[in-house]
């Protein structure tokens, strides 16, 4: 299993080839091709590898491999002496990661599949810049996956954020797209801050930065649950980091605006992978977490209020896009709460349930995009089901999965999520119901605004170029009523073909003639993902329901320390619930709860994502006009929630006004202050050298003039003994004898 | 008894007198006459001195100064008859050429 | 005490016509005082055993250096008188009274000087005869130099005298 490192590698390969000669040369298929090849590479490697670690006894199915030294060792101080500051380039195959590299490679490989259909309308060069940096992304999220130490993962992490920015502002000759990219990357960047303290603070205290080392350290050490210790502080900032890669509240505004990136991108990137490495984050430093309880109540209770707080925003979305994205916030929320109640299978198998089923939705609502021209307004749809068969049926699988309908793997999922959370915390329980309610609702309303009803949309032509002219303007066919191309009042149009591409055009359609099932390269990937969102359910079937959950035995190594797996310290004993709910009443913190309370509680969380879709059903599709009704009665809230509660205003006001403020504030500084000091600086050059130049023509010149004037009034005074008399010289003369005379006689 | 010291106040008187003439005449001829005067004093001192120690040294130096007046006397005079045939005159008070 | 008498009397001539020298307003009547005081200082000379220099004294002061003098007073035939115009800033009382006061200090030295001559302790090593011979050994062993020297200055001067005097050159 040496060869892990190739994992990355691939995607790293093809990224480097399409960047440096595909911008230049590659042809759109040949773009394509090198991208999808290398994914699919990079898909077998993982699967020989995972298929290799299975393979290997459950206790030892984790493998270090070292490719090289990254930095060198360097003695600097923590806690406790001095530790060699030592980083190399080590990757770690192990239960956790390895589920992470299949969903990473398998989903990654079938939406760069879509890709070569969906980005078929742009520009060549713009393509291969497209799928350059969807394999940069791959490669960094893979890194992320693999890295043994924090640094490595470090690196990925990052990594993704830069392909988030590159890929949101993909059209970046869109002002609102490259807003987005901008305020995703910085808001990530907020985020990241947290993270680099609890890295630095990490290595402080523990000496090193390995994830095996680290949890081997950790579980050695006392469970902070009285006070907040210095692993309360690491886990916190660590958790920080996580709100802003994983959109977390605070830092989740940058989620929905992250929309304005292609399809799928959204689908790769913020439903299935980067958006979920927060949560694998979590999860390999369970230990970690599990000793800084308070900092996991934490985690638990910003989860469970980020997914009732996106569901309730998701609701009245009109978008279709921002309705999904919303749905992933709330999703993610779930997987925190997960891993705040010290589920951490439960959550990484709800990562993996959600990446199938919601990178289905994505790519299906591309697919209805692509199919209504580019129209994203739901209002505007309806009844597709009837022109787009496939996508219907997939998105309906994908649905019913994500509202928790047996026997679909989001039940199972969702379920394990709900059933942990009502042991440990009954508050979190109920919010937590309350938004897979909301959840099955908005989903619902999704499904019955695009697919069912009438038709909203604009008409279209059936043959004939007559439209061809207003459309071939733009190069785009759009339908050809005018409000096709407002790209100034319709903000969240998605360009997929672009302002600028007016040259080379290659779509084939001309004039809309409506919308139309996507072509095989977009509906192979959707039936293949929704095979996926049906069957992966069963390997988490819990034992209330004759299961052997073994995706939790599978994962529970990741979350222990190898050291204390076989001790019988509580320490480890709370990192993990051994024996999940086969033994369910081992824990410390945990309740007894029978069989029976556990298949109640299953079905009322089917009842109430029934019911969820009852309600969507009558609201949507059968009296439409009730949704109107209900927004004209509660219009203070329906306006509350439709501007995401104003917190994208409040944090302009505040924080954004703030930095800019800071930086005029600063900008003043150095205008008055530096520049202040540098020119007073040569005032005071200016003014001193004005008055040495006084004293120098004052007081030295008139010093040299006064020498003068003595010698000339002297010589004035003296020149009268120049008498010319000779006898005034002799007598000067006697005066002189006089006084020789006058010593002598007077001294002698 | 006649000491050298009473050579000596004589000495001294014929020098002052001289010094007088030579301060107060406005006639060059008398300043220079005065200048003898002078001269003469200085010898008579060499001579009592070179009398009381018994020394033959005074009267050598006595004749070398009276060969040096005669010297000075004459390119003195010289001077004077030069300047008299310049200027017409023999008063010092207008032989002030080199007044400022 | 006949010296005493000789010295006292020579003293009071020599004095006095130095005065009549100084004070006399015709010239050639001060010339005349001149060789009058030269002649009694070759007298004083005589009296201090200074043959050789009393000889001297009347052959070059008396006969030449006075001649001189006179002829000069006779080719500077003025027609006004010699000492009519006054320079405004001549300071002649000043010279009077510093001279005394000169005089009074040279004389109290002389009279209160510490210093008193050593007797005759430096024998002759010549033999003692006249004091003409004695004065010409001195002149031509020891002071040979200065013999010559002064020789030569009297030849400078005459020649410069010449130069001088000549109506053009």
């Amino acid at each position: 299993m040496n060869y892990i490192w190739l994992i990355p590698l691939l995607p790293g390969l093809g990224a480097a080839v399409n960047g440096l000669v595909g911008i230049r040369s590659f042809s759109r298929r040949t773009a394509g091709l090198v991208a999808c090849s290398v994914m699919g590479a990079a898909l077998l490697v993982s699967l020989v590898a995972f298929w290799q670690m299975l393979g290997l006894a459950p206790d030892a199915r984790g493998v270090d491999v070292v490719v090289a030294q990254w930095i060198p060792a360097i003695p600097l101080a923590t806690s406790h002496g001095i530790a060699g500051f030592q980083v190399p380039w080590g990757f770690r195959l192990d239960p956790l990661s390895g589920m992470m590299i299949l969903i990473v490679t398998g989903i990654g490989t079938l939406i760069h599949v879509y890709s070569t259909g969906y980005m078929a309308d742009e520009p060549r060069a713009g393509v291969a810049r497209f799928f350059c940096y969807l394999n940069l992304f791959c490669f960094f999220m893979l890194m992320l996956v693999l890295g043994n130490n924090f640094l490595v993962m470090f690196v990925g992490w990052e990594g993704v954020g830069l392909c988030s920015y590159l890929l949101i502002g993909y059209w970046y000759e869109k002002k609102t797209a490259a807003d987005a990219g901008k305020k995703a990357f910085i808001t990530n960047r907020v985020g990241d801050w947290g993270f680099i303290l609890g890295v630095f603070l990490i290595f402080v205290t523990f000496g090193t930065f390995d994830f095996r080392a680290i949890q081997n350290a950790a579980a050695a050490l006392p469970v902070e649950t009285a006070h907040f210790g210095v692993l309360s502080v690491i886990c916190l900032l660590l958790f920080v980091g996580a709100t802003g890669k994983s959109a977390q509240i605070p830092l989740y505004v940058w989620l929905p605006d992250a929309m304005e990136g292609p399809t799928p991108v959204s689908a790769l990137i913020h439903a299935a992978t980067m958006v979920t490495a927060g949560v694998y984050m979590l999860g390999r430093n369970a230990v970690l977490f599990s000793h800084a309880p308070m900092v996991m109540e934490i985690v638990a209770i910003i989860g469970v209020l980020t997914a009732l707080f996106a569901a309730t925003i998701g609701i009245v979305q009109y978008d279709i896009k921002r309705v999904l994205a919303y749905s992933t916030v709330s999703q993610l929320g779930y997987m925190f709460t997960a891993m705040g109640v010290g589920a951490f299978s439960a959550g990484a198998f709800h990562l993996m349930t959600h990446a199938f089923f919601k990178a289905l939705l994505f790519l299906g609502s591309g697919s209805v995009i692509h199919a209504m021209g580019g129209e994203q307004d739901m209002r505007r749809m309806g009844n597709l089901r009837k022109y787009m068969p496939v996508t219907f049926a997939t998105m309906l699988i994908a649905t019913l999965a994500i509202a928790g309908i047996p026997p679909l793997s989001g039940f199972f999922s969702k379920d394990e999520i709900l059933f942990r959370s009502f042991v440990s915390n009954k508050a979190i329980w109920v919010i937590a119901v309350a938004t897979a309610m909301m959840t099955a609702f908005y989903m619902f309303r999704l499904l019955g605004m695009t697919f069912f009803g009438a038709y909203r949309g604009p008409a279209w032509e059936t043959a004939g170029h007559g439209a061809v002219t207003v459309a071939a303007a733009h190069g785009v066919a759009h339908p050809v009523d005018a409000h096709a191309h407002g790209h100034a009042q319709r903000p969240d149009h998605e360009v997929s073909h672009g302002p600028a591409d007016d040259d080379a055009h290659g779509h084939g359609h001309g004039a809309w003639h409506g919308p139309h099932e996507s072509p095989a390269s977009m509906t192979f990937p959707l039936q293949a993902l929704a095979l996926g969102a049906i069957i992966a359910g069963f390997i988490g079937v819990p034992a209330a329901l004759d299961g052997s959950n073994q995706i939790e035995r599978f994962l529970e190594p990741s979350f222990t320390a190898s050291v204390a797996a076989s001790a019988e310290t509580p320490a480890a004993r709370a990192g993990e619930a051994a024996g999940g709910h086969a033994a369910g009443e081992a824990e410390a913190a945990g309740e007894h709860v029978s069989r029976a309370e556990e298949l109640g509680l299953m079905l009322l969380s089917v009842l109430v994502a029934v019911g969820g879709i009852v309600l969507a059903q009558r609201f949507y599709v059968t009296r439409p006009e009730i949704s109107d009704h209900l927004a004209d009665r509660f219009a203070g809230a329906h306006r509350l929630l439709t501007n995401k509660y104003y917190v994208d205003e409040l944090y302009d006001a505040t924080v954004v006004s703030g930095t800019f403020a800071a930086g005029r504030g600063l900008w003043a500084v150095d205008r008055n202050v530096v520049d202040g000091v540098v020119n007073g600086t040569g005032w005071l050059t200016i003014i001193s050298s004005w008055f040495s130049g006084l004293t120098d023509r004052s007081v030295v010149d008139g010093l040299v003039n006064l020498v003068g004037w003595i010698v000339q009034e002297s010589s004035h005074a003296f020149r009268r003994l120049q008498t010319g008399l000779v006898q005034n010289y002799a007598l000067l003369m006697l005066f002189g004898i006089f006084a020789f005379v006058s010593i002598y006689l007077f001294v002698r | 008894m006649i000491t050298s010291t009473h050579y000596m106040l004589l000495s001294a008187a014929l020098f002052m007198i001289g010094v007088v003439g030579v301060m107060v005449r406005r006639n060059i001829i008398i300043i220079f006459m005065s200048i003898e005067l002078i001269l003469n004093a200085v010898n008579i001192n060499l001579i009592a001195f070179s009398y009381q120690l018994q020394n033959v040294i005074g009267q050598v130096f006595a004749v070398f100064v009276i060969a040096v007046a005669a010297a000075e006397a004459a390119v003195g005079l010289g001077i004077i008859l030069a300047f008299y045939r310049n200027k017409e005159t023999v008063n010092i008070d207008e032989m002030n050429l080199m007044r400022w | 005490m006949a010296q005493a008498i000789a010295f006292y009397f020579l003293a009071a001539c020599i004095l006095g016509f130095a005065v009549l020298v100084v004070s006399a307003k015709d010239t050639v009547h001060s010339v005349l005082f001149l060789v009058l005081d030269f002649l009694f200082v070759a007298a004083l000379y005589v009296l201090l055993g200074a043959q050789f220099l009393a000889a001297i004294q009347v052959l070059v002061y008396a006969g030449g250096i006075v001649v001189l003098y006179l002829f000069v007073v006779m080719l500077v035939n003025l027609k006004r008188p010699p000492e009519a115009h006054v320079d405004p800033h001549r300071q002649g009382r000043m010279g009077f009274w510093l001279s005394a006061a000169v005089l009074i200090e040279l004389g109290a030295i002389a009279l209160w000087g510490s210093a008193s001559p050593a007797p005759a302790a430096a024998p002759l090593p010549t033999p003692m005869t006249g004091n003409t011979e004695q004065v010409g050994w001195m002149l031509y062993t020891n002071y040979l130099i200065p013999f010559e020297i002064a020789s030569m200055l009297l030849l400078v001067a005459m020649i410069g005298a010449i130069v001088l005097a000549k109506r053009e050159l």
